[in-house]
Formats: structure tokens, C-alpha cells, sequence
């Protein structure tokens, strides 16, 4: 018999939601998390604005010597874990934690630390040849990000397989897409995955800005983020985490577990075109599309809701707008299409989890987020965007996609349990 | 073929599948290629070097393993050349080498049947440095456009498959030195789950300021300033490892694919692959090792005795070379498999050790000899392992080797390849 994977526990930490109840209250709101930046003065840069997170790791439980050895982005998926894991209500020492694996996503791992780090030793960049005697103790753990995987296998005691997956933007569905594989194939019977970005730095925010990615709406950073209206020039950084407890579906049925949703199929495929461009023509999203659903067995015509990637840059939502049409034809026309990426930027790595958080959302209450602030339809972009308000309406099966530099499309498929195939 | 049966195909994983090494591609400090790179390994050749620029001579420690003959120019078009880090030419460089062993060109096969898979630990670091510098010195306006994408831990993965129009399912893990063998796992799952070609592996590069920095502040290096001595791992004097740049990019298919197509090599089958993580600090359970090397021992369907070789990871610090000399005699016991280090020559290369020690693993395979760890003397007796030391390889028949990788944190991974079976006769 199949082995099939669902979703028992959530956490998340979005900016302007904390915490799956205050996340889900503010994509049914409709409301926007985008602000001016506050993080440092960002009046030298192209783009200012981002959708931060108001984090107070003490508050949210971390000790001293946690918050002084993570990154912010460590500091994320450690509190979004946790949550996760006690919505689950997995009780960890009864695991056998050779069956427990661990993923986590993330596009740029520690920037913030790496980039406050470079700075100390190199005397605000005044020295090429950085000083050795300056380097904190935490460095390495920073230079390479695996040390974020660590922490979270330590939180849910796995000693099955831990890895971070990194492929830009589409990390965080490619690292639920991995625990997926990892519990099908029966590796793993529990997989605490998901994935963290904390980019909200000047170096950063100055490589978007140097290939014009991110908006340069500055007057107005509350609707800064504007996907599919006719008006968005570009993203808006954000940050952020959410983790998932993944779970093969007997196991979690045995210990009589909450199910949230399943996870009925994940593809992931490459443009092989160019490092940050996009054909408008959206093949290989479309390929992902029907990758994803040949694993599930199902049919276009059975996605209720489609999550899309939705950065609100010019090239990218022509492009998967194109791709919708082409994996689900008619049917495309037919289905509410929505970016909350429009209320909480786009956090890189991290936000391909958030959204399948979103998607579970949806499913759990029958609603559709909203696309935010779109207001002058793009003749380009011609589906049903769920402009401005959520949308009640009976939520099954919902598709998410993500896109991202270097060429990567990924798709996946979830659905209320009972309703895949 | 329609694009929905390829898809429907692709949906069912098929765990008999075989996937076989058919191309190798190495680019490492002691040799550029992977015969080079054999041949320097067999005569004991290093390619451990102090750091040559005069502003590190103050630093601490200054070995490293570094990939001297490398002349980007001669690899990269001169068009990518502005807008790819070291790390990425040597990746390039690395998956042409491995594509062209293979004789396999991408352009011919159908649409999305060729992924890549890589590991990479540290990103695109000296253009970073670079930009870092250029942001915080003369501002924001003079970053290059090309930082956006030259840094991210994808980038190697992104440039090969753009670079060889591969379409297919495609990813980047990280899981420092054991990411390496973990992104093989990987690329044998995509086989496995219905794409025939993977360019899968692990290159690193970041031996500039900041990234030397960054690679002492582990606190895990060598005080050791004589490049003999520096990595020697399971010594008696051990006392850190040496880092190094460079990896392995292989070439590997599914083995009825490789068989239509008429591969001219088949080097061997990636046979067993498995991971785990160590229990937290403190929990009085055993590190993960040891279950590592037994799953991938079971998921090869392999005895011990049938291993010829163990490619240790070797880490160079006395608490976890005991640790994995403990993990290797309880599954073999004392003295019971000859066990080697030839990253004592390249230094540990993180992300792509654990694929340079499957080409070494598998050219042990073909010419049924193993090279040894020129360096170490004394090997303390409460190992009990039978390290191949010396100048000389040993020679043996090699029918099926195991390599072993352990990332920072906890991270273990461990592989086990085989001669392939249709060319045992």
C-alpha cells in the first residue's frame, strides 16, 4: 500500500502574524504587513520598504545564549518549530528517532549575522585581509547555514536524515517537496520540515536593488506589494518561517493525530534559461504542474485554489499566468488564483513554506486568501486574482507553485484528507 | 510521447531501479580531472599549499588545499566570467569534464530527462567579499547585478543546468561535508522517481579573507604548519583538519538508460545511500555513524564482508576519528575492512569531499587498488583499524567500497557503491 504524507502540526512566524491563529486572522483580514524599513536607515537604497517581522525572541522563548549562538533566521524556524511541534502534539520521546528526519529550506541561510560579522572584522570594510582575532565563535555556524538544520533536529531529537535544501526562492516547497519524498519512500515516518529567511540587510536589500527586483514604491509601503495589478514594479523583501509536521498517514491515524491536510504530490523542474529571467511562455512551471499532479492522480479540474507565486515583478506574473493556463487550461480561468506575497513580501527562501501554512489554512476554513492591493487589472494577467477580500467558498485541493533565481519551478498538491485519490 | 505520459511515468518511483556512474568530472587540488587527480592520489601527491597572498601572512593557520592549475579562461566562456564566482567556474568546469566522459550531450536527450543536483556549503564567497566591500566602502550603487545570484547556495546547480539546457527535476541540499553524498541520494531519488540523467555533486570554494576567516573561527583547524603534517587524520598526533577548494561533479543515469544509449563507461552503481543525524549534545545516546553505514549497507542489500573499502571521513580531530573508528569496527570489527583517507591530500572540501572520494572509491573499483594516507604514523591501537598507510597503494580487489561523510553539527551520510553488475562476467 502507498505510503502517503500529511500535515499534523503547523507554526509560523509571517510578518504581521505570529502563530498560525494571528496568521490566518490577518490573510482572512486582507490587511498588509509592509512597512518603510526599520532594521537600519535604508535611505541610500533603491527599494526601502520590506514586510518585517516584529520578533522579540525572549518573548517568544528563546534564551540568552540561543538568541547570542542563532541567526535571526535560526531564531525564526527554532520558535516556528516548537509551535509546530506542540500543535502536533507529538510527544518527541516517544519518536524513534531513527525514524525522524528533519528539512528546512532557506535561500540565503545567515546573511544578517555573516554581514554584521563582516563588518567587525573587517572595520566596516575598510580591510580586505578581515582580522582572525574579531571573529566570533559562531562564525562558521553562519558561513554554512546546515547549522539551522541542526538546531531543529535537535528540537524534535531526530537522528534520521537532516539537511537544509537551498534553491533560492523555491526552498521553502522544495524542502516540504524532500520530507514529502523522504516519508513516500519510507525513509522517514516523521519529518519536521519547512524553512526561514531573515534577509533584511543592506547587502541584501542592494543586490535586488542593483538588478531592479524589488519595488522602488517608497511613498507608500503599506501597498508597496502589488501582484497581478497593472501598477507592481517589483517585490517586497520580507522575512520569516514556518515549520510543518509531517507525518505518514498511518502513523499519524494510530496516535489519533489532528490531520490538517495531505500532501498529495510535489514536482520540481528548471527553465535552464537564465539566472534571475523568465520566457512568458511558462513551460517548465506548467511541467512542474502536471508533474505534481500525475504524482497525486489527479485531475487539473480538481484544484479549488491556486497559491501562486505572485512576487508582483513585471516578468513573473505574466509568466505564471501562462503557466496555469497551460497545465489546467480552461479550468485555470475557472479558479481563484491569489499572492499573499501582496500582504507579507516575499521572504525568499522561506516563503514556499509560509504558503503551504496558508494553503493548509485555507483548506482547515474554507477560504480563500486575497490578493491585496490590486485594484487596475493587467490585460496580461486575465484569471480571477481574489482581489482585495478573502473569499468564502469550499477549499479541497489546492495547488501552490513557487519561482525563483536560477531557474527553478516548483509546484505542489494538497488536499483535505479524503479527497486526494 | 506526450507531455502527460512523461509526466505519469515520472509520478511512480520504481525503488528497483539502478543508477550507475557514468562520468566524472574532478576538479581538485592535486589534480584537475579525474586521472590526473587518480594518478597524483596513487603517488601520494598533495595538493595542500600555504595561502600565498602577503595580507594573510599574520593569520593563524594558512594551509589549504587549493586547485593551483585551474585556469578559469580555458573552462568558462568569457561571457559568464563576470558574473560567476570561483566556486562556480570549478563547478562548470567540473560538470563539462564529467558530461564529456560520459559522452553524454544534453541537447540530444528528450526535454526535462536530465537534472542537476549539487550540495555546496558556503556560497559564492570571494564575489560576495568583494561586493560587501564595494556596498559598505563606496555604496549601494556600485553593486554588481550579478550579486543577486552569485552568492545563494543555488548557484551552482542553476548556472550547470542553464549552461547544458537541463530541464528536469533539479535541487541544492546543504548539510556541510555530508551534503555532498546526500545530494548523490537525492539524484539517485530523481532516477529513481522516473528522470534517467543527473549531473549530481558537491564543489566548494572559499579560500578569500573572509571565507579563511570564517573556516578558522570552526576552531576544528590544524595549528600545524608543515603541509605533511597538518591532516593527518586518525595519527596519533591529529590536531584538526586542513580545508581545501574543489569537489567531484559526476554523471549519474539510470542504468537501462545509460544502457540504450550505449554508454562507453560504467564505473560502478551507486548502490546503497543513507543518512542520520547525531543525538543532541548531552542525550548519553551514540552519535549516528554507525546507523548510517548500516542502512546504507541494507539499503545496498550488502554484507559487511562483501565491503573492500571504507573511505573514512576522517576528520582529522582525535575525539571524532575515535568516534569513527568506534562506528567502523562495530560494523566490521576490530581490524576487519581496510579503511582510507585520501582527502589527507586535498584537505576537507566540505561539500565535495564526499564526491571526489566516490571517484576515488570507484577508480579503486577499476584498477583494484587503494590508495593510501601518506602521512599518518602512529594510528593509536584502540581504533583498530587497518588504515592503508604508507607511500605504496595497496593492491586488492575492489568489488564494492563504502564513503563516509560527516557534516558539522551532526550531519552523517554514507554510500555504498558496487562494481556494476552486467560488467562482472
Amino acid at each position: 500500500m502507498d505510503r502517503r504524507t500529511v500535515i499534523t502540526g503547523m507554526g509560523v512566524l509571517a510578518p504581521g502574524g505570529a502563530g498560525t491563529k494571528d496568521f490566518f486572522e490577518l490573510l482572512s483580514s486582507g490587511r498588509t504587513a509592509t512597512r518603510r524599513i526599520s532594521f537600519f536607515d535604508p535611505s541610500p537604497f533603491r527599494s526601502q520598504v520590506a514586510a518585517e517581522c516584529d520578533f522579540d525572541p525572549a518573548a517568544a522563548g528563546l534564551t540568552h545564549r540561543e538568541t547570542r549562538r542563532m541567526d535571526r533566521a535560526t531564531q525564526l524556524a527554532v520558535v516556528a518549530g516548537r509551535q509546530a511541534v506542540a500543535d502536533s502534539g507529538l510527544e518527541t520521546d516517544e519518536l524513534d528517532p531513527h525514524r525522524v528526519a528533519v528539512s528546512v529550506g532557506t535561500a540565503v541561510g545567515a546573511t544578517t549575522s555573516l554581514e554584521r560579522e563582516y563588518l567587525v572584522l573587517s572595520d566596516s570594510g575598510r580591510d580586505w585581509f578581515v582580522d582572525p582575532g574579531y571573529a566570533s565563535p559562531h562564525l562558521f555556524d553562519y558561513f554554512v547555514p546546515s547549522a539551522i538544520a541542526a538546531e531543529i533536529a535537535w528540537l524534535i531529537s531526530a537522528e534520521g536524515p537532516a539537511a537544509i535544501v537551498s534553491s533560492g526562492c523555491t526552498s521553502g516547497l522544495d524542502s516540504v517537496g524532500y520530507a514529502h519524498q523522504l516519508i513516500k519512500e519510507g525513509t522517514a515516518d516523521v519529518v519536521l520540515t519547512g524553512a526561514t529567511d531573515a534577509p533584511i540587510s543592506p547587502i541584501a536589500v542592494a543586490c535586488f536593488d542593483a538588478i531592479k527586483a524589488t519595488t522602488p514604491r517608497n511613498d507608500d509601503a503599506e501597498h508597496a506589494s502589488r501582484p497581478f495589478d497593472l501598477t507592481r514594479n517589483g517585490f517586497v523583501l520580507g522575512e520569516g518561517a514556518a515549520m510543518l509536521v509531517l507525518e505518514e498517514y498511518e502513523h499519524a491515524r494510530r496516535r489519533g493525530a489532528r490531520i490538517i491536510a495531505e500532501i498529495n504530490g510535489y514536482a520540481t523542474r528548471c527553465n535552464a534559461y537564465h539566472m534571475t529571467g523568465l520566457k512568458p511562455d511558462g513551460r517548465e512551471m506548467a511541467e512542474a504542474i502536471t508533474a505534481a499532479l500525475a504524482e497525486a492522480r489527479m485531475d487539473g479540474r480538481a484544484v479549488d485554489y491556486i497559491n501562486a507565486h505572485g512576487s508582483g515583478t513585471k516578468q513573473n506574473d505574466r509568466h505564471e499566468t501562462a503557466a496555469f493556463k497551460r497545465a489546467l487550461g480552461d479550468h485555470a480561468y475557472r479558479t481563484p488564483v491569489s499572492s499573499i506575497k501582496s500582504m507579507i513580501g516575499h521572504s525568499l527562501g522561506a516563503i514556499g513554506s509560509i504558503e503551504i501554512v496558508a494553503c493548509a489554512l485555507a483548506i482547515e476554513n474554507d477560504l480563500v486568501p486575497p490578493t491585496a492591493n490590486l485594484h487596475e487589472r493587467d490585460p496580461e494577467c486575465d484569471l480571477d486574482y481574489v482581489p482585495i477580500e478573502a473569499r468564502d467558498q469550499r477549499v479541497d485541493t489546492v495547488l501552490s507553485v513557487g519561482s525563483g533565481f536560477g531557474g527553478f519551478q516548483s509546484a505542489m498538491l494538497l488536499s483535505r484528507l479524503g479527497n486526494g485519490s | 510521447m506526450t507531455q502527460a505520459t512523461v509526466a505519469a511515468r515520472a509520478a511512480q518511483t520504481d525503488e528497483r531501479t539502478t543508477a550507475v556512474i557514468t562520468g566524472l568530472g574532478v576538479v581538485a587540488p592535486n589534480g584537475l580531472g579525474a586521472e590526473k587527480y587518480w594518478a597524483a592520489t596513487l603517488r601520494g601527491e598533495s595538493g595542500i599549499r600555504s595561502l600565498a597572498p602577503r595580507g594573510m601572512s599574520g593569520y593563524p593557520m594558512r594551509l589549504a588545499g587549493q586547485v593551483t592549475s585551474f585556469v578559469a579562461e580555458d573552462h568558462i566562456p568569457s561571457r559568464l566570467m563576470p558574473q560567476t564566482d570561483r566556486v562556480t567556474r570549478l563547478a562548470l568546469a567540473a560538470a563539462e569534464l564529467a558530461l564529456d566522459d560520459a559522452e553524454l550531450r544534453p541537447g540530444e536527450l528528450p526535454e526535462y530527462s536530465m537534472g542537476v543536483v549539487t550540495s555546496n556549503a558556503s556560497g559564492g564567497f570571494e564575489f560576495t567579499h568583494r561586493e560587501i566591500q564595494k556596498l559598505w566602502t563606496k555604496g549601494p550603487q556600485t553593486v554588481s547585478v550579478y550579486e543577486s545570484f552569485a552568492w545563494f547556495y543555488a548557484v551552482n546547480t542553476g548556472q550547470i543546468s542553464i549552461r547544458h539546457g537541463m530541464r528536469g527535476p533539479s535541487g541544492v541540499l546543504v548539510a556541510e561535508q555530508a551534503g555532498g553524498l546526500d545530494a548523490l541520494g537525492h539524484a539517485r531519488r530523481a532516477i529513481r522517481r522516473g528522470t534517467p540523467h543527473i549531473v549530481t555533486g558537491g564543489v566548494e570554494s572559499s579560500l578569500d579573507p573572509w571565507g579563511w576567516v570564517s573556516h578558522i573561527a570552526s576552531g576544528r583547524l590544524s595549528k600545524e604548519s608543515v603541509p605533511e603534517l597538518a591532516y593527518r587524520p586518525f595519527d596519533h598526533g591529529a590536531d584538526g583538519y586542513v580545508p581545501g577548494e574543489g569537489g567531484a561533479i559526476l554523471i549519474l543515469e539510470d542504468a537501462e538508460a545509460a544502457a540504450r544509449r550505449g554508454a562507453a563507461k560504467v564505473y560502478g552503481e551507486l548502490a546503497g545511500y543513507a543518512a542520520t543525524f547525531d543525538p543532541r549534545p548531552g542525550s548519553g545516546r551514540p552519535p549516528g555513524l554507525e546507523q548510517a553505514i548500516r542502512k546504507a549497507l541494507a539499503d545496498a542489500g550488502t554484507p559487511p564482508e562483501e565491503i573492500d573499502v571504507v573511505f573514512a571521513d576522517a576528520a582529522g580531530i582525535p575525539c571524532l576519528d575515535r568516534d569513527e573508528a568506534t562506528a567502523i569496527t562495530a560494523v566490521f570489527g576490530p581490524h576487519g575492512v581496510p579503511v582510507t583517507a585520501p582527502k589527507a591530500l586535498t584537505g576537507r572540501l566540505y561539500a565535495g569531499s564526499g564526491p571526489l572520494d566516490v571517484v576515488c572509491a570507484l577508480l579503486s573499483i577499476r584498477d583494484g587498488v587503494i590508495p593510501p594516507v601518506p602521512n599518518v604514523g602512529t594510528v593509536p591501537a584502540a581504533y583498530q583499524i587497518d588504515l592503508v598507510r604508507g607511500a605504496e597503494p595497496r593492491t586488492a580487489p575492489v568489488r564494492t567500497a563504502l564513503v563516509l561523510a560527516r557534516g558539522k553539527g551532526g550531519f552523517n551520510a554514507a554510500v555504498v557503491l558496487r562494481k556494476h553488475r552486467k560488467e562482472e562476467k
